[in-house]
Parts: C-alpha cells; sequence; structure tokens
C-alpha cells in the first residue's frame, strides 16, 4: 500500500493530477445537478395555473 | 437567396477568412512556432545565434559527461547528421539520458559549442513496460525501433 | 411522415426535456461504474513505463480530458452553427451547456499536462510550444464563448453573435492537433491516432480507453442534466413546462 501511494517517486504529480480531475468532475456533477433542482424548485414557485389571482386579469379597453 | 442560405453563407464565408488568415500567419511566423532548431539548422546558419534560441535533438550515446563535484554536464546533441557539444549546469530532468530527445535553451558560442541555461528532456510517443523494453533492445540492439 | 421525423423530434424541448429525463440515470451509472474500472486500471493493473515509471499513470487522466476538451469544442460550435442558421433554440441551449463543461475538461487537461512535464521534461510550462499555447487558447475560446454570450441582455441575440466566435474558433482544433506535426514542440507525437496503429502496448492501452469512453458517458450526462435545466430556463412560459413543474394536472 505504501509502495502504491509513494508512485515510484511521482507521488506528488500523480496524486495532484488525479486528485485535479476528481475535483474537476464532481464540481461539474454537482453544478449540473443544483441548476436543475433550482431551476425546477423555481418554477414550481412562480408557476401555480390554478390560482386565478395569480392570472394577470384581462380587461376590455 | 434565402435568409437561411445567407446566414449559412455567413458562417461559411466567416470561417474561410478566418482559417485562410491564421494559415498565413503560420507560415509567415514560422520561426517563432518553432520551439527549437535542430543540430543540422544551427550549422546551416538557420537558427538566430545573435540571440537566444533552443536547441532540439538527442543526447548522442556516450556523450555524457560530469564533472566531479559540480553539477556540470556535457554532452553532445545530434540529429544524426550534425552535432553541437552543449555544457550545462544545474539539475536535470528525470527523461534526461544518452538516447533520449532534449531541448536546451541558451546560447551558441563563436566556438560552435552551446551553452545551456535550461535543459528541457522531450520523450516520444511510445509507451511499454520495461520487459517489453528490453525485449527490442534485445532484438535491435543499436535501439532504433 | 418523412424521414425528418426525428430531426424535428430533436429539436422539441418537450420530447428531449423527457429523453435527458429517461437517459441520464443510466448514462450516469455507466460513467461511473467505467470511471471506476478506468482508475483501477490505469493505477493498479498497467504495468509502468520503461522510461517514465509509475509518473506515466498520469495519462489516463490527461489524454481523456484533452480529449474531452477538443470533441467539446467540436460539438458546441456545430452546436452554435445549427442554431444560427436553421433558428434552432434547442441548439443555442446545447451550445450554451457545453461551454462551461468543454472549459472545465481543457483546464484539467492543462492542469495534468503540466504535473505530468515537471518531472518528466522538466517544466510546467514552456511558452512558445505550439501545443501548449493553442490548447490555452482553446481554453480561452471557451470564456470568450461564455463571456460574450452573457453579455447581451437579449438571449437571442447572445446566441447569435457568440455562435459566430464558436464557428470561428474551430480554426483551432486542427490546429491543437496537428500542432505537434507540424512544428517542434516539446510535447511528443500521438500515440493512438496514428496510421500504423497505436505505439502503446495493449495492457497499457485498454484502461486508457476505458477511460476515454468514462469520460465521454460523464460528459454526456453533464450535457443532459445541464440541458434540461436549460430548457426549462427557456421554456417557463409554455404550457408543457407549467404542466410539468405542477405535476401534470390542468
Amino acid at each position: 500500500m505504501k509502495e502504491f501511494l509513494a508512485m515510484g517517486g511521482y507521488a506528488v504529480y500523480v496524486w495532484a493530477a488525479y486528485g485535479m480531475t476528481v475535483v474537476v468532475i464532481a464540481l461539474n456533477a454537482w453544478a449540473a445537478q443544483r441548476r436543475l433542482r433550482r431551476t425546477l424548485g423555481e418554477l414550481k414557485t412562480t408557476a401555480q395555473p390554478e390560482d386565478p389571482a395569480r392570472r394577470p386579469t384581462v380587461r376590455k379597453v | 437567396m434565402t435568409p437561411r442560405r445567407q446566414r449559412m453563407a455567413l458562417i461559411a464565408a466567416v470561417v474561410a477568412g478566418v482559417a485562410v488568415s491564421v494559415a498565413l500567419a503560420l507560415v509567415a511566423f514560422r520561426e517563432n512556432v518553432l520551439l527549437f532548431f535542430s543540430p543540422t539548422e544551427v550549422v546551416a546558419g538557420e537558427a538566430p545565434t545573435e540571440r537566444g534560441f533552443r536547441l532540439g535533438g538527442m543526447v548522442a550515446e556516450g556523450s555524457v559527461s560530469r564533472e566531479e563535484g559540480s553539477l556540470t554536464v556535457e554532452f553532445v546533441v545530434t540529429d544524426f547528421a550534425n552535432s553541437i557539444p552543449v555544457s550545462y549546469t544545474g539539475l536535470l530532468p528525470d527523461l534526461f539520458g544518452e538516447g533520449q530527445g532534449v531541448v536546451a535553451r541558451g546560447q551558441l558560442n563563436t566556438d560552435g559549442s552551446f551553452d545551456a541555461e535550461e535543459v528541457l528532456a522531450k520523450h516520444d510517443e511510445n509507451y511499454m513496460p520495461p520487459e517489453v523494453a528490453e525485449a527490442l533492445e534485445r532484438a535491435h540492439p543499436e535501439g532504433s525501433p | 411522415m418523412s424521414r425528418w421525423r426525428w430531426f424535428h423530434l430533436l429539436a422539441s424541448p418537450p420530447y428531449v426535456y423527457r429523453l435527458a429525463e429517461r437517459l441520464a440515470p443510466w448514462i450516469g451509472a455507466a460513467s461511473v461504474l467505467a470511471l471506476a474500472a478506468g482508475t483501477y486500471g490505469g493505477l493498479v493493473l498497467a504495468p509502468p513505463d520503461y522510461l517514465q515509471g509509475e509518473g506515466f499513470r498520469i495519462i489516463y487522466v490527461h489524454v481523456p480530458s484533452a480529449y474531452i476538451g477538443l470533441m467539446a469544442y467540436v460539438v458546441m460550435a456545430s452546436a452554435a452553427a445549427c442554431g444560427f442558421i436553421w433558428r434552432i433554440k434547442l441548439a443555442h441551449a446545447v451550445a450554451a451547456c457545453t461551454a462551461p463543461v468543454g472549459a472545465s475538461f481543457t483546464f484539467l487537461a492543462l492542469f495534468t499536462g503540466a504535473v505530468w512535464g515537471k518531472p518528466m521534461w522538466g517544466t510546467y510550462w514552456q511558452w512558445g510550444d505550439a501545443r501548449l499555447v493553442s490548447e490555452l487558447v482553446l481554453l480561452f475560446l471557451y470564456l470568450g464563448f461564455m463571456l460574450l454570450r452573457s453579455s447581451f441582455d437579449e438571449r437571442d441575440k447572445g446566441d447569435r453573435v457568440a455562435a459566430i466566435l464558436a464557428a470561428v474558433g474551430v480554426v483551432n482544433v486542427p490546429i491543437i492537433h496537428y500542432s505537434v506535426e507540424w512544428w517542434s514542440t516539446l510535447h511528443q507525437g500521438a500515440t493512438m491516432m496514428r496510421l500504423d496503429g497505436p505505439s502503446i502496448t495493449l495492457e497499457m492501452l485498454i484502461p486508457l480507453l476505458i477511460m476515454i469512453g468514462a469520460f465521454t458517458l460523464c460528459f454526456a450526462w453533464l450535457i443532459l442534466r445541464r440541458l434540461q435545466a436549460e430548457i426549462l430556463d427557456r421554456e417557463r412560459r409554455t404550457r408543457w413546462v407549467e404542466q410539468l413543474v405542477t405535476g401534470g394536472a390542468s
């Protein structure tokens, strides 16, 4: 295990590369999910077609 | 021409125009895009010897010698047609070695030798386990693939 | 019923939204499995390189991220051009979703390349190296596209102006790929896309191919999820979105 982590002396470079890969993929996934959740949540609170009070009233002039 | 065809033509024209101008610019500035010059180009006087430039090639087999008790290294960079002796003081990258590609930045002396300020290793596109490399070495002792 | 039906379906926001909703979980699961398998293959199963030792294992994250960075640009530019020419809003939405994902993978390619370059070449970065600089230009093209698109108050206008930038930037794609052949660079030549076959042994190549597949699945999942949000955002005033968020009633 120790030998595996040492990566033949390249530990800093190899683990930096793999660490940044995890960060980039995780942040991407988190951002994509969050945006979808937020958009759905926002639309749910604003769009309430069953409530007639929220409908713009049409007036004849 | 329908508006759709007009838009198509506009995109095509802009892309073609930029492609042509980029191609022209790249050809015109070809020297500035070259990262390094080969020993043959240096011998032919194509390298900008008045200022610093990068010399690239292969470290000749058996040419590396280190000065006792210092970080100074001397080696010969070759492209198998011409060779240039290089001297360098400092740390070398892991892949530096005889028979390996190298890019050295520095100045050409009047005697045709090269003083490097920075030495970078250039590796090739081949990847293989050590056993395969040994087997290849046995099959082709000269090292050429 | 014409043979263009699929094309019209793919330009229909509700159809694409539901398609993404159905596909995304499967693609996401497949991506996680492939990422795990590829990482295990690359870090554990693959033998060390004869010259670079264990340090060469960076290839398993560097090459896939560089590939996604380039592939995403082609996707983004084609989508933007389709949107510009045929006035398809959905195509502009695809381009808008692809840009941040492509930019992040291009950044990853530059980062992993730098930490590979330091021990192997002896430097993190070389100005004047055609491969390195053209890859940096790719990152700036993504950032420019995002910035340009967001600098217009009207979304339609931003979409169209940014589409021209995206299409023009396509010129950079072959420059990146062939930079290692056309000019002398520190970067080595192509390992896999060669006429005489890949110059890498099979046991090293297999994890790399798995990783490229895994990154592609990951990219597809990210685009589908972002596209869903983008579609909802752009179609917020339509009836089908209202029905969707209120649970199908009315």
